[in-house]
């Protein structure tokens, strides 16, 4: 089973959720496996303490031009659909840009002059823990300046080969590098926080969902007064509403800590364990 | 020498467009002959590497210098690279007359 953890833009507590929910099926004894694909800015591992059992570099092929044998045809600069090759013919200048680069392999193709070959840059590395007997925290971390996160995240959510139960911390937004996160989960969870902004964040992730026929259920974060106007939404698109975590100061306080609320705090326990046992049962029907 | 201002329309009063890469309308000031020339951006709408993209685009028409409000991070160094000086004008009502006026003196 793979739960996908999902916060929209970011900032909603997502980390929260994706942590406490693996928590409690660590505490279980359950296989467990928590993927931390927020390649950007993953935060995961300041919740949990383990060895180390894997390190992988993801590489990308780019292109290296030899500026001797190149004779500025411009033709590698036609191929490559990302603007990531510079060339200005007439002053015999010809640059890769290799935040651009997505390693397509086109203009070594491309190139009739053999003034191309392709090197291995370093956009990231997996780092895979052990946190208890059968409970593993995998890290997807990107090189700053990198393109795009979608290769180190696709390394780390392939790393375990087993069949072990997954918990999918999802990168912000809804582009790519998302999709990826969520594109094998079997339910993808919704963290959004009970403001005009929250909605329409989350509007903007189900519509991504609803393209990809997933399962989705919301739960709504530091709520403090009731919001009508998201539990109507929530109502009229018939999306479940999974929990509703109180603005609670204690929560900020133990999270700040580096410390899970599913741990310390037994109310919390007992929701987050809600939460799982009714993903289970909706992924079952 | 050529010099391109970064603009929001292809006219004489139109404002300076402070995103480089994804600015509406290059002017191309020559100095030497006072020519203008309006040069409509391709790059944007594009999702990625529009500055590059300006860059390439600036560089073949034999550009020197450019005005523009923001260049970001992945443009500076090619610019440096192809020795084409930068101007930030942080000023979003001034007139690409008005930019050209200041460059004549
Ligand atoms: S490998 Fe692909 S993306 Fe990279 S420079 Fe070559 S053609 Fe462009
Ligand atoms: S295709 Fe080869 S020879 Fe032509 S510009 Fe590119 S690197 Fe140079």
């Amino acid at each position: 089973m793979k739960i996908a953890v999902a916060g929209g833009k970011g900032g909603t507590g997502k980390t929260l959720v994706a942590t406490n929910i693996f928590y409690v099926l660590m505490e279980e004894g359950q296989q467990v496996e928590l993927i931390d694909c927020d390649a950007e800015e993953p935060n995961d591992t300041l919740f949990f303490k383990g060895e180390i059992m894997h390190h992988n570099d993801v590489l990308l092929k780019v292109p290296e031009i030899d500026t001797s044998l190149c004779v500025f045809c411009g033709k590698c600069k036609e191929y490559c659909n990302y603007n990531a090759i510079l060339m200005i013919g007439f002053s015999n200048y010809i640059k890769v840009i290799e935040e651009l680069c997505h390693g397509c392999g086109a203009c070594t193709a491309a190139c009739s002059y053999g003034a191309i070959r392709e090197i291995d840059r370093l956009i990231g590395e997996v780092n895979q823990y052990r946190i208890s007997q059968h409970a593993l925290l995998t890290e997807a971390r990107m090189r700053v300046g990198v393109y795009s996160p979608v290769n180190t995240v696709k390394a780390a959510l392939k790393l375990n080969p087993e069949p072990y139960m997954q918990i999918i911390d999802a990168p912000p937004g809804t582009s790519c590098p998302f999709i990826h996160s969520v594109v094998h989960a079997d339910y993808v969870i919704l963290v959004t926080e009970p403001t005009p902004f929250g909605l329409s964040d989350l509007k903007q992730t189900v519509e991504t969902l609803k393209g990809m026929n997933k399962r989705y259920g919301v739960i709504i974060n530091r709520v403090d007064v009731p919001n009508n106007e998201m539990t109507d939404y929530l109502k009229k698109e018939n999306i479940p509403l999974l929990a509703e975590i109180p603005f609670d100061r204690r929560i900020a306080e133990v999270y700040a800590k580096g410390g899970l609320c599913a741990q310390q705090i037994l109310a919390y326990k007992h929701q987050f364990k809600n939460i799982v046992h009714f993903i289970n049962q909706e992924i079952c029907k | 020498m050529k010099v391109a201002i970064t603009s929001t329309g292809n006219t004489l009063e139109s404002t300076l467009d402070q995103r480089f890469g994804r600015c509406s309308f290059f002017v191309i000031y020559d100095t030497d002959n006072q020519s203008v020339a309006y040069i409509p951006n391709p790059n944007k709408e594009i999702s990625e590497g529009a500055g590059p993209a300006s860059v390439q685009i600036l560089a073949e028409n034999g550009v020197h210098k450019i005005v523009s409000g923001d260049f970001g991070l992945k443009v500076k160094p090619l610019l440096d690279s192809l020795k084409i000086q930068m101007i930030v004008v942080k000023d979003v009502q001034k007139k690409v007359s008005e930019i050209i006026q200041s460059l004549s003196h």
